[in-house]
């Protein structure tokens, strides 16, 4: 059993130095990046970031506390709407809203990134506490479904709410704002949030939600309020997501936000290990960097003289293969439930000997 | 408003609303049996549709063959998804099957776009189906009517396979306490199997009906029936089998009557199946046919 208590934990203070040093060496290594990678990778980069982002916090609710939820692309779609709404300019909002006005109090509004960043977290979880009152107050099960339903809904408000959205030509033109510091910074920070909560006891009450409501709620757990939290944390975090994503692409459309991203994301937190914040940032910048690999089956090549037609579709039947044999075979996933601690990373030369001299 | 133009409302939301029904009775059965949301299950519409399709197009069959064998073929599919994709999960967390059932769900769609391409396809609909009667100042479709009748027909032969039947009775069972029934001799299998059967087949008609109410046969097409259908199913109580329907139906003429009354709002119609099950959950979470039953 792990320790819980913070001055009982062996090296701690080597532990946060080391973990301060990673940042910083990771610091370092985005500096260089900034500025000698190509912006194809510099692009990537940023999506890997954006990516971790959102695998985080979606296990948060789905691995961590066992709720299972589709909601990622619905959240990300009012994320990066209530910020892309707010950074535009009052000129640019009267030049792209050619077939209604914008209405005004939003028609004038103009804030700075990291103010609309913060917005759109906070209407993300302000719509997510929405829809957790009445979900969880009866049963789980109904959440996958009611998220799935919030993200076809949203896309039908999006078109249809023409004064706000401008409907279906999307907005375009916004400021390309997310660079590297902005994407990583909010990652790393996004990071250092949910592994401390996971690590409170807020998150040993999602743990004990997961395992067994009934038996947690004789402990004395509100499941009600420890869902609702978790269900609004990830959406806040999402919502943040959606904002930088919105600043990274600069224009948005309702088309833009299908059930495509949610799915991405099961497999990855599904193959990172469902529950493991580790697996999951694992499994998001693996995934991100490896599908850009993976666009070649639809595209096609010729390989020593034997011609491959690109049939469009087969990258997403290979990825739900994926998620079914490794849900069917390798449920674990990479990392099981278990995280990185330099503990384990210190371990490495010990286990690696044991297991050497027990071959031998 | 006038009159006639109600009842032709009324005529299209019931049409409607008995396609949700028959999809909804399939979720509500699997759901009640296995608490377990099939997501592939609308899915399974669009299985049907493409194997009569091709059948009618491709290999000239009679009409009526072709839907037989698709009715068919589309219940071995449901054993064979059962089978393969949620047995072996049984013992497992209640998040794995669901997140395989999507899986399911998103490979089903894919296949028909890597098989057959994503371009819609229009299916054949024979004379007898189409053309429409006036009565009384209201244009009733010929398929409406058979809609209608079909939806009637395995609505009772359903309700009198699970209340009547032992295959019925250990159904209801089954979605109680799986853990004794299994213990008190019952091949829990062979009857899980069975559930599906007959959930696929009623996804199966249910897909054909609706390919010829809305003549186009596309990859996607049984995502947001099946998603609507879930609701409705939610709505009559779930795993209520007369519920299912009877909540399809009332969705079918909320979604129809709501556009007709205000054709301003037509653009949210998708929104307003997620609107009733967002006030079903708040006020009466076990549906109107629905019984509480113990987690």
């Amino acid at each position: 059993m792990e320790t819980t208590t913070r001055s009982t934990k062996p090296h701690a203070r080597r532990d946060s130095l080391l973990t301060i040093s990673a940042v910083g060496a990771f610091l370092a290594f985005l500096w260089y990046a900034d500025n000698h990678f190509s912006p194809y990778n510099i692009r990537i980069l940023n999506n890997i970031a954006i990516f971790i982002i959102l695998a985080v916090s979606y296990n948060l609710i789905n691995g961590v506390t066992g709720q299972f939820s589709l909601e990622p692309n619905a959240f990300v779609a009012v994320g990066a709407y209530t910020s892309a709404i707010l950074t535009l300019s009052p000129e640019e909002k009267l030049a792209s809203f050619i077939i209604e006005p914008m209405v005004w109090p939003l028609s004038e509004i103009s804030v700075s990134f990291p103010l609309s960043l913060l917005a759109a977290g906070l209407v993300t979880a302000m719509m997510a506490l929405l829809m957790a009152l009445p979900v969880f107050r009866v049963r789980g099960d109904y959440l996958a479904i009611v998220t799935l339903g919030f993200g076809e809904v949203i896309q039908v408000v999006a078109n249809n709410i023409v004064p706000v959205t401008n409907g279906p030509l999307g907005l375009k033109g916004l400021n390309p704002y997310t660079n590297l510091w902005w994407s990583w910074g909010i990652c790393i920070v996004t990071i250092f949030c949910i592994v401390r909560l996971v690590n409170s006891s807020y998150g040993r009450a999602m743990k004990a939600v997961r395992e067994d409501e009934t038996a947690a709620e004789a402990m004395g757990i509100n499941a009600f309020r420890i869902k609702t939290l978790a269900f609004t944390c990830s959406a806040f975090f999402e919502g943040v997501a959606g904002g930088l994503l919105a600043h990274l692409i600069t224009t948005i459309s309702p088309t833009l936000f299908t059930f495509l991203l949610t799915f991405h994301l099961l497999i990855i937190i599904v193959v990172g290990g469902l529950g493991s914040t580790t697996g999951a940032i694992i499994a998001a910048a693996v995934f991100t960097y490896g599908s850009e690999f993976l666009r070649i089956v639809e595209e096609p090549f010729s390989f020593y003289g034997f011609d491959y037609e690109g049939i469009p579709g087969m990258r997403m039947v290979m990825l739900s293969l994926l998620l079914i044999v490794v849900m069917l075979f390798a449920r674990r996933g990479i990392m099981g439930r278990s995280e990185f601690s330099w503990q384990w990373f210190f371990d490495i030369p010990d286990r690696v000997g044991s297991r050497l001299r027990r071959s031998r | 408003m006038d009159y006639a133009f109600f009842l032709q409302q009324i005529v299209f939301g019931l049409t409607l609303g008995c396609l949700y029904g028959l999809i909804a009775i399939g979720y509500t059965m699997v759901y009640g049996v296995l608490r377990l949301i099939n997501f592939a299950h609308g899915d399974l519409l669009m299985v049907s549709a493409y194997i009569a399709f091709f059948g009618i197009v491709m290999f000239h069959l009679p009409w009526v063959a072709a839907v037989v064998i698709a009715v068919i073929l589309t219940g071995i599919f449901g054993i064979l998804i059962d089978r393969g994709a949620y047995k072996p999960l049984r013992r497992s967390p209640r998040i794995s099957a669901l997140i395989t059932a999507i899986g399911v769900s998103f490979l089903l769609e894919n296949l028909g776009i890597v098989i057959i391409g994503g371009r819609p396809k229009s299916f054949p609909v024979p004379e007898v189906f189409s053309g429409y009667v006036m009565a009384g100042g209201v244009r009733i479709p010929i398929l409406s009517f058979w809609v209608l009748l079909v939806t009637a027909v395995l609505l009772i032969g359903v309700v009198l396979v699970v209340n009547r039947s032992k295959t019925g009775m250990a159904m209801r069972a089954l979605s109680r306490d799986m853990e004794t029934v299994t213990l008190m001799g019952v091949d829990a299998n062979r009857i899980i199997s069975f559930t599906f059967v007959l959930g696929s087949v009623l996804a199966a008609v249910g897909g054909i009906l609706w390919c010829m109410k809305y003549p186009a046969v596309e990859p996607f097409m049984g995502v947001i029936p099946g998603l609507k259908a879930f609701v409705a199913a939610v709505l009559g109580g779930i795993g209520n089998v007369t519920g299912a329907a009877l909540g399809g139906l009332i969705l079918g003429l909320a979604e129809i009557l709501i556009v007709a009354i205000q054709p301003e709002w037509s653009g949210y119609r998708d929104a307003i199946a997620f609107c009733i099950l967002i006030v079903i959950l708040l006020t009466r979470p076990s549906g109107i046919m629905g019984e509480d039953l113990p987690d």
